[in-house]
């Protein structure tokens, strides 16, 4: 645990400001649901509640990343606001919802913080909890959990 | 060779793994379930097929260890299983089993004992994440510590080893959007029911190649119901000896229980047909 704070502190101070997401455009979430076209499948969009369903979960997201001892770290000097926004965004692109992630890509995003497979992991499992806090069914969480699922090599940085 | 001196180098591994700088996390941070249960021949697995996931739920830089015991009770047999793994850096698992079959309704006072000491490695994949499986080889040395009987009955050996490859894909949003579980395995093998009746006949002690076969749906992230083929040579003239297959249910309360129930049809053994019944297996881990 000491090398992750090290390794954070390091990225911090380097990027003075945000560590897991670095400073970047941040154009307001409304903008970027209207920029884009709703895409023919918006199922697990509405599965997931459309906007305010995905803003209650990213809340959740972040309230468990937070309560975990190993997450915590990797976020404790992280742009919250924007990281929750961004979530917002990634999960309404992905889902179907229209919007548009105005992020880097998740290689870029993660790459330099140090994440072995075991923090991954700890991510993972506080998506989880969120969703089960949202009372989300087992069928919408598997889906949400299938489309991260193929972006691990990228947060590893592998 | 025999295996029993072989056992206390399994207890030593702990110690190994602490040397090498990887520490026992609480539990292994790798998700609920990708541990499976533990197979009656001590490898991770379901009931009768060993998987190509490693047991416990070390990811990598962490070691974990289970312990475990099955009990399989069909219409002429009982067979008690105890045994114990431990898996380190999700690379490489280490097991020991120890197998009793009592056939006191087919020979009084008779049982058949066998140990088997399994290692497994597994070579690449990810079961979750990858878009391929997760893949292992792996080898069984089996000795049968009660030779008389399947002496008796025309085996050639009391030992023999048994080698493995196995992939194992868990598709996360699959059949009804229920997390989805397969596994292949393809043995080679000498062994008489699974070698408690020892290993080839006097006149045959090549290796066959067979198939297993393991299958499963989550109904949540705590619950799987599933089932398992396992094919087996036939090869003693005493007694025939059919594929065994099983319909299974598991439960995954936490990181630290796995409990497997299931329904075994294992046909044919020792001259005493439809040998069907019920397997249960509670593993401990850490």
């Amino acid at each position: 645990m000491k090398c992750l704070s090290t390794i954070v502190s390091l990225c911090a101070a380097l990027f003075a400001g945000g560590c897991a997401i670095a400073p970047g455009p941040s154009p307001d979430l409304g903008a970027a649901r209207a920029a884009a076209p709703a895409p023919a499948d918006d199922r697990l969009f509405r599965a997931l509640g459309g906007h305010a369903g995905i803003e209650a979960l990213s809340e959740s997201f972040v309230r468990e990343l937070a309560a975990d001892e190993i997450t915590r770290a990797f976020f404790a000097r992280t742009d919250i606001t924007r990281f929750h926004r961004l979530i917002q965004e990634q999960l309404c692109a992905e889902s179907g919802g229209g919007c548009t992630y105005t992020g880097e890509s998740m290689r870029v995003a993660h790459a330099g913080l140090g994440i072995e497979r075991r923090d991954m992991n700890a991510v993972v499992e506080a998506l989880m909890r969120a969703m089960d806090e949202q009372e989300l069914p087992i069928a919408t969480q598997n889906a949400v959990l299938a489309l991260h699922a193929p972006k691990r090599r990228d947060v590893l940085g592998e | 060779m025999k295996l029993a001196p072989l056992l206390p180098c399994i207890a030593l591994l702990p110690g190994l793994a602490a040397a090498q700088g990887i520490t026992p996390a609480s539990g292994g941070s790798r998700l609920l379930a990708t541990g499976g249960g533990t197979a009656f021949e001590g490898a991770a697995g379901g009931g009768l097929v060993p998987w190509a996931v490693l047991s416990g739920y070390g990811d990598r830089g962490e070691a974990s260890a289970t312990a475990f015991g099955s009990v399989v009770r069909v219409d002429d047999y009982a067979l008690d299983v105890i045994g114990a793994s431990v898996s380190i850096d999700n690379r490489v698992e280490l097991s020991v089993a120890k197998q009793r079959l009592d056939i006191d309704s087919v020979a009084p006072g008779e049982t058949l004992e066998q140990s088997v000491i399994g290692m497994k490695l597994r070579l690449g994949g990810e079961l979750v994440y990858d878009t391929g499986p997760q893949w292992a080889l792996g080898v069984q040395l089996k000795s049968t510590d009660t030779f008389d009987v399947p002496q008796a009955v025309g085996a050639a050996a009391d030992e023999g080893v048994d080698v493995y490859l196995s992939a194992s894909k868990l598709w996360l949003h699959g059949l009804f959007g229920r997390s989805t579980f397969l596994n292949g395995t393809v043995r080679a093998t000498r062994a008489n029911q699974t070698g408690l009746l020892g290993f080839g006949t006097t006149g045959d002690t090549r290796y066959r190649a067979v198939g297993e076969v393991s299958a499963g749906v989550f109904l949540n992230r705590r619950w799987v119901v599933g089932a398992e083929y396992r094919q087996k040579p036939d090869r003693l003239a005493a007694f025939r000896e059919d594929d065994w297959r099983d319909v299974f249910v598991g439960w995954f309360p936490n990181k630290h229980v796995s409990v497997i129930a299931a329904f075994a049809d294992l046909g044919s053994i020792a001259g005493q047909d439809e040998q069907r019944g019920a397997y249960l297996s509670v593993e401990l881990a850490r």
